[in-house]
């Protein structure tokens, strides 16, 4: 053990900050939510030291799991809830990849204005998601909105864009995918950029025509890219919260599970700590499960992550 | 030392595209009527922004829109002045609280994807993977956890507490791609310099960092936007008082049920964007190389 130390001790000297604040502040709370899961905390049984009150909350076993896993609405229709979320996230992940890697190819070559193109297209990636969530709650509003004009001046019905209806889940969508396309096509371009220009000559000199050099040279050279940038844009968008919370609020037709988990904390007058936490600890699962059988499956093509 | 930083910055910056190949007269407006489109749909919603925020916000609200519609600064004017809310102490907030994460954050991941990077120590493996599964906690189970550990460290509802809760999201993915470009920094630099009698902190310090200056720049970047924008923490921990808030938390104000002051808020939308987009012209000739290296060795 002292040897071991000895011989890394520069390593774990570097590393040790970076081990604290992860413990004290990820992995202590982590614990802290799954503890608070099995109990029925809330606002007014809490610990507060401000009021100078003891904690009185009360240990109840796997209720809250059960309760919220019957998948009651009162406690936000979890199955239904879990499927909006996976539609949510797969449209989403789907339409970043797609446009992402589009633009990147199309990037990916010499042509006029190109670094011109390039910054115009990651701009909504440098302006703070709040603000972008505003713009388009107001090219959205119904009856001011840009796009319900753009769509009556053609002929086109105005529609309710935001309101209780799947369309406000679709226009989510549409802002999430404006929202995360740039940070795809950034990664997807550094990777196109790192396959050799000769791997893509000799597929020419082959008599490769362009879909097949880009089926037979370019999807595999990016694998592992792409691999890496999925994952995490599954995972991010599976938690992605600002957007959904700032552009619709608390609409039941977009509430996917961190929204609603943050329902639970924030509104009520009771501030459900328990059920939110457990909705923390499914959503947890739910990703650990998906990340497992994912680097399963890559693994066989290469190392991911 | 064998390998100068001018050589190396070649090999791990952006390699040249392939060569430009005769590309026909259709092709080629298709090529960029396609981009041309899909810049507009990029910049619009931001360029709307600003046209909203010298509208008056009587203006902002009428049926067909314009493009100048009794344009003045007042809406600046107004935000600047507090008289819509302490839109400078949100700002002064917002900064000090972004500036602190992004220094702390890029420096303790740099340190950790070296350590990661250069030694085989034991745990190395187990706290990458740690790194990846801490980005799919979802923060609805720590808030509450959060705050108790917060209270109990003396920091709740401070600058210093948001920080530390900004870095913890942040330095997990700041690793990652600094790690990927440390990777790309050979060992042989490292052990020139142990040889040249710098220490191990030194060869970091000295050699790696400045090498790995496209890298840091990415992951500065990417924690600035981090902290810059964050919500949900914000508004469960700085709700408190309203001198205390975060832009992100504060421009809500400007949105609330009843009213919606779309000029005022606009205004205050290109304020905030500004520093954001500035930061973002500053990195961005870094962003492909640093992401990929990131990504592809990772």
């Amino acid at each position: 053990m002292r040897n071991l130390f000895a011989r890394y001790w520069f390593a774990y000297a570097m590393v040790l900050p970076v081990v604290v604040v992860l413990a004290l502040l990820v992995a202590l709370p982590l614990l802290q939510g799954l503890f608070f899961g099995f109990t029925d905390i809330n606002d007014t049984n809490i610990a507060n030291p401000v009021l100078d009150r003891e904690a009185s909350y009360e240990f109840t076993g796997l209720a809250n799991y059960l309760n919220v896993l019957s998948g009651d609405p009162a406690y936000g229709s979890f199955w239904a809830t879990l499927g909006r979320t996976v539609i949510w996230t797969g449209a989403c992940v789907f339409f970043h990849y797609a446009i992402g890697l589009a633009l990147a190819v199309l990037l990916n070559r010499q042509l006029r204005f190109r670094g011109l193109y390039r910054v115009l297209l990651i701009l909504p990636w440098a302006v703070p998601v709040f603000i972008s969530a505003f713009a388009w709650r107001y090219l959205f509003n119904a009856e001011y909105g840009l796009i319900n004009w753009a769509l009556e001046s053609v002929g086109l019905p105005a529609q309710v864009w935001l309101g209780q209806s799947d369309l406000a889940l679709v226009s989510v969508i549409v802002v999430n995918v404006w929202l995360g396309v740039p940070f795809m096509m950034v990664a997807l371009l550094g990777g196109l950029q790192s396959i050799p220009a000769d791997l893509h000559e000799a597929a020419e000199i082959d008599g490769a025509s362009p879909w097949q050099r880009f089926v037979h040279v370019t999807l595999p050279g990016l694998r592992s890219v792409s691999s890496s940038v999925v994952l995490l844009g599954v995972i991010w968008t599976f938690n992605m919260f600002p957007v959904i919370y700032l552009i619709t609020g608390n609409n039941p037709h977009t509430r996917i599970l961190v929204t609603y988990a943050f329902e639970r904390f924030f509104s009520g007058a009771t501030r459900d700590y328990a059920i939110a936490s457990t909705y923390g600890v499914l959503v947890l699962s739910v990703l650990l499960v998906f990340a497992t059988v994912y680097r399963r499956a890559m693994r066989r093509h290469g190392e991911v992550l | 030392m064998s390998i100068d930083a001018a050589s190396l910055r070649a090999t791990t910056a952006a390699v040249r595209p392939p060569a430009r190949r005769k590309r026909s007269t259709a092709a080629s407006i298709g090529l960029h009527a396609t981009l041309v489109v899909a810049s507009l749909i990029a910049v619009f919603p931001v360029f709307w922004v600003l046209v909203v925020s010298f509208k008056p916000d009587a203006k902002a609200i009428e049926r067909t829109p314009t493009l100048f519609a009794d344009s003045t600064v007042d809406n600046y004017w107004n935000v600047l002045s507090g008289a819509k809310g302490a839109f400078l102490s949100w700002f002064g907030n917002s900064v000090l609280i972004a500036a602190l994460t992004t220094v702390l954050g890029v420096l303790l991941a740099a340190t950790t994807a070296y350590a990661a990077s250069r030694f085989r120590f034991p745990g190395r493996r187990w706290l990458l993977l740690s790194f990846l599964v801490v980005q799919m906690f979802p923060f609805a189970v720590l808030i509450v956890p959060l705050y108790n550990i917060l209270l109990a460290l003396g920091l709740q509802g401070s600058a210093p507490g948001l920080v530390l809760v900004y870095c913890s999201t942040a330095i997990p993915f700041c690793t990652y791609m600094l790690k990927g470009y440390f990777d790309g920094i050979p060992g042989e630099i490292d052990e020139a310099g142990r040889v040249d009698g710098l220490s191990p902190f030194g060869v970091f310090w000295r050699l790696v960092l400045p090498l790995a200056r496209p890298g840091l720049a990415v992951t500065a970047f990417y924690s600035f936007i981090v902290a810059w924008s964050e919500v949900a923490f914000a508004s469960a921990f700085l709700s408190a008082d309203d001198r205390s808030k975060t832009l992100a938390v504060g421009l809500q104000v400007f949105v609330q049920q009843n009213r919606a002051e779309w000029g005022h808020l606009a205004a205050a939308s290109v304020l905030v964007a500004v520093p954001a987009v500035l930061v973002f012209y500053l990195v961005q000739r870094f962003l492909v190389g640093g992401l990929t290296a990131g990504s592809v060795k990772s």
